[in-house]
C-alpha cells in the first residue's frame, strides 16, 4: 500500500491546540483575518466569477501535491508544502487564499493543526509564506531580469525563504506563549526548515520548469493580478523585518536560556569569534538590551539584503556588457 | 484503495451525530477555549474536561481506541514544548545523567510541560470527535452560520469536493513512478536532488491537470447558469434538543472555568 498514514510526513509546522497562549492565538486570528480579507477582495477583482471554482480546485491541487513525496535518506521522505509555488503560479493573493483553505481543511478534517490556533497557522503557512515567497521571487526577477533561469533561481529562493520564514514565525509564536524558549525554538525550527526548504526549493523548481515549458502563459498569469514587482519585493522584506523585530521580544522567561547556558557552562566557554561585525548580536552604544538586539537584527537583515542587491546588480551589468 | 478511505467521518446515528453541526462546531470551539483558559497545574479542571470528552466519545459510538490512536497526530509537537521542562527556573528534580552536561529538569518546568501536553491532548480529542461525527458539508454550513465569508466557505467546499479526485490522481502518479523505477532495498535511484526535481515535475504535471480541470468545471458551471454566486439551501432551524444541549454544555464549561478561577 502506498499510504500507510492518512497524511504525508508531518512537518513540525502545524501548531496543535494547547501550544499557544490565548493572546497569541487571538493575534494570529487578527493577522489572518486581515490577510485573508485582503486576499478575498483582491482575487475577486482579478478573477471575477471564476474565483470560486479556480481557487477551490487549485487548493485541492496543493493538498494533493503535498502527497507527492521522495525518499531522502534513512526512511525519511520530503514533500512539498506549496506556499511559494502557489504564490508564484497564481499570484500572492490567490496563493494566500488557496493555502488558507488547505490549512483549514487540514485542521478540520485531519486534525493536522489546532482549531483555536488555526489563525496562527494561517498566518504562518498562508500569509507569511506567500508574502515572503512572492516578495523574494519578485525581488530576484527584478534584479536578474526576466530570463528562464531567473524564474528557476527565483523559485528556489522563494520556496526556501517561505518555509524558513513560516518556521521562524512559528517559533516566535511559541516563544511569546511561553511554550518553548525562543533561544531554543528559533534556531531549532529555522535550522530544521533551512534543510526542509532545500527540498521545497528543488520541488518548486521542478514544477516551475515543467509548467513554464508546457504552458508558459500560466507562469506569467501569476503576475497579471499584481502591480509593481518592486512593491512586492519590499513587502517581502517588510515581513522578514517584522519577524526579526519580534524575535528578541518573544521571551517571557528571558532567564531561561541563560540558565541552560550557565548549566551547560556555555557562558564561560563562549569564545570570541575571530572577527565580528556586530559583537554578540548587540549593537554597541545602545543601553537597552532588547532595543539593541532589534537594531542588530534590522542592520543584519539590511546588510544581507544589500549584499544580495549588490551582487545581482554587478552580475546584471556584466551580462549587459557581454550582450 | 480509494482515497475516500482517508475521510475521517464515521457514519452513525448516535445522539452526537444527530446534533446540529452549528452547535457541535460552537461547543468544540468553546471546549478548546476552556482548555486554553484553564491555568497551569489545575489538574481537577483538566480531569473534568477529559471526563466530559470521554463521555461524549462513548455516546457517539465512534470508539475510544480509534480516537486515542488518532490523537497521536499532535505528538511530534510535544517535543517542541519539552524544552520548558529544562528551562523554567525551579527546584531541581532530575539531572541528565550525562557527564559534563548539567541539564536539569525542574519541578516548575515539568508541571508547565505536563499542563501544555494536557491542553493539547484534550483539544485534539474534541477536534477528532467533531470530524468523526459531522460530515464535512455539514461543517461547511456550520461555518457559514458563524459568519465566515461566503466566498471562503464556497472555496473550501470546492477544495473538499475535488480533494479526493486530485489525491487519487496524485496516487496514480506515485504508483506509475514506483512501477517505472527500480528502488534497490528502499533507497531511491539517483541523487536526492534529482529525485526532488522528478517529484517537482510530477507536481507541475498535477498542477496543469488541475488547472485544466478547473477550467472545464467553470465551463460546466457556466453552462448550468452559474453567475458568480454560490447558492445553497438555507440550513434548518435549530431544534429544541440542540438549544438545550448547547446551553447546558456551554454553562457547564463556564461553571468549570468560574470554579477554577475561584479556587
Amino acid at each position: 500500500m502506498l499510504f500507510s498514514t492518512t497524511h504525508p510526513t508531518p512537518t513540525p509546522m502545524h501548531i496543535p491546540d494547547g501550544f499557544l497562549s490565548l493572546a497569541v492565538a487571538l493575534v494570529g486570528w487578527v493577522v489572518a483575518a486581515v490577510g485573508v480579507g485582503l486576499a478575498l477582495w483582491r482575487s475577486r477583482e482579478a478573477l471575477g466569477e471564476r474565483q470560486v471554482p479556480l481557487m477551490g480546485v487549485l487548493a485541492a491541487f496543493i493538498f494533493a501535491a503535498q502527497m507527492l513525496n521522495f525518499t531522502v535518506a534513512g526512511g525519511t521522505s520530503g514533500h512539498l508544502l506549496g506556499g511559494a509555488l502557489a504564490a508564484i503560479l497564481l499570484g500572492p493573493w490567490a496563493g494566500i487564499l488557496t493555502m488558507t483553505t488547505v490549512v483549514a481543511v487540514q485542521a478540520l478534517l485531519f486534525q493536522d493543526g489546532g482549531l483555536l490556533v488555526m489563525g496562527a497557522n494561517i498566518t504562518n503557512m498562508a500569509v507569511i509564506a506567500c508574502l515572503v515567497g512572492y516578495g523574494v521571487y519578485r525581488g530576484v526577477r527584478l534584479l536578474v531580469g526576466e530570463r528562464r533561469w531567473s524564474l528557476l533561481a527565483g523559485g528556489f529562493a522563494a520556496a526556501w525563504a517561505s518555509v524558513v520564514a513560516a518556521a521562524a514565525a512559528c517559533a516566535i509564536e511559541l516563544g511569546f506563549s511561553g511554550t518553548s524558549p525562543i533561544g531554543v525554538a528559533l534556531p531549532a525550527m529555522a535550522g530544521i526548515h533551512a534543510l526542509i526548504g532545500i527540498g521545497e526549493g528543488l520541488i518548486t523548481v521542478g514544477a516551475l520548469a515543467l509548467v513554464s515549458r508546457a504552458r508558459p502563459d500560466l507562469v506569467e498569469m501569476g503576475r497579471a493580478g499584481s502591480v509593481g514587482g518592486f512593491r512586492w519585493a519590499l513587502t517581502g522584506l517588510a515581513v522578514a523585518l517584522a519577524l526579526t523585530l519580534l524575535s528578541p521580544l518573544a521571551s517571557p522567561h528571558p532567564d531561561g536560556l541563560e540558565r541552560v547556558a550557565e548549566d551547560l557552562g556555555f557562558i564561560e566557554a563562549a569564545q570570541e569569534a575571530p572577527f565580528e561585525v556586530i559583537p554578540d548580536y548587540v549593537f554597541p552604544g545602545l543601553s537597552n538590551e532588547a532595543l539593541a538586539t532589534i537594531v542588530a537584527g534590522v542592520v543584519g537583515t539590511i546588510i544581507v539584503f544589500g549584499i544580495a542587491v549588490g551582487v545581482a546588480a554587478l552580475y546584471r551589468r556584466r551580462v549587459a556588457v557581454e550582450a | 484503495m480509494h482515497i475516500h478511505a482517508l475521510d475521517t467521518y464515521c457514519p452513525g446515528t448516535s445522539p452526537i451525530h444527530r446534533l446540529d453541526p452549528r452547535v457541535k462546531l460552537v461547543l468544540t470551539g468553546l471546549f478548546i477555549l476552556t482548555a486554553a483558559l484553564v491555568p497551569d497545574r489545575e489538574w481537577g479542571a483538566f480531569g473534568a474536561l477529559e471526563a466530559l470528552v470521554l463521555l461524549t466519545i462513548l455516546l457517539s459510538s465512534v470508539g475510544l481506541v480509534r480516537v486515542q490512536r488518532r490523537s497521536a497526530v499532535a505528538m511530534p509537537f510535544v517535543l517542541a514544548a519539552l524544552t520548558v521542562a529544562f528551562s523554567t527556573p525551579g527546584r531541581v528534580l532530575w539531572r541528565l545523567p550525562l557527564p559534563g552536561i548539567p541539564l536539569t529538569v525542574t519541578d516548575a518546568g515539568l508541571l508547565r510541560f505536563l499542563s501544555i501536553a494536557a491542553r493539547s491532548y484534550l483539544s485534539v480529542q474534541a477536534a477528532i470527535l467533531l470530524a468523526a461525527t459531522t460530515p464535512f458539508p455539514d461543517l461547511l454550513w456550520g461555518m457559514r452560520a458563524l459568519r465566515i465569508p461566503r466566498t471562503l466557505v464556497a472555496i473550501t467546499g470546492f477544495l473538499y469536493r475535488y480533494l479526493f479526485v486530485l489525491a487519487d490522481e496524485a496516487r496514480r502518479m506515485l504508483q506509475a513512478r514506483e512501477a517505472r523505477s527500480g528502488a534497490p532495498d528502499g533507497r531511491g535511484g539517483g541523487s536526492v536532488a534529482w529525485r526532488a526535481q522528478v517529484t517537482g515535475s510530477m507536481a507541475g504535471t498535477l498542477f496543469l491537470r488541475s488547472y485544466e480541470r478547473s477550467e472545464r468545471i467553470y465551463m460546466a458551471m457556466l453552462a448550468r447558469g452559474y453567475d458568480g454566486t454560490v447558492r445553497t439551501l438555507s440550513p434548518p432551524s435549530l431544534r429544541l434538543v440542540d438549544w438545550i444541549v448547547g446551553l447546558l454544555v456551554g454553562m457547564l464549561l463556564a461553571a468549570l472555568l468560574l470554579l477554577t478561577f475561584d479556587a
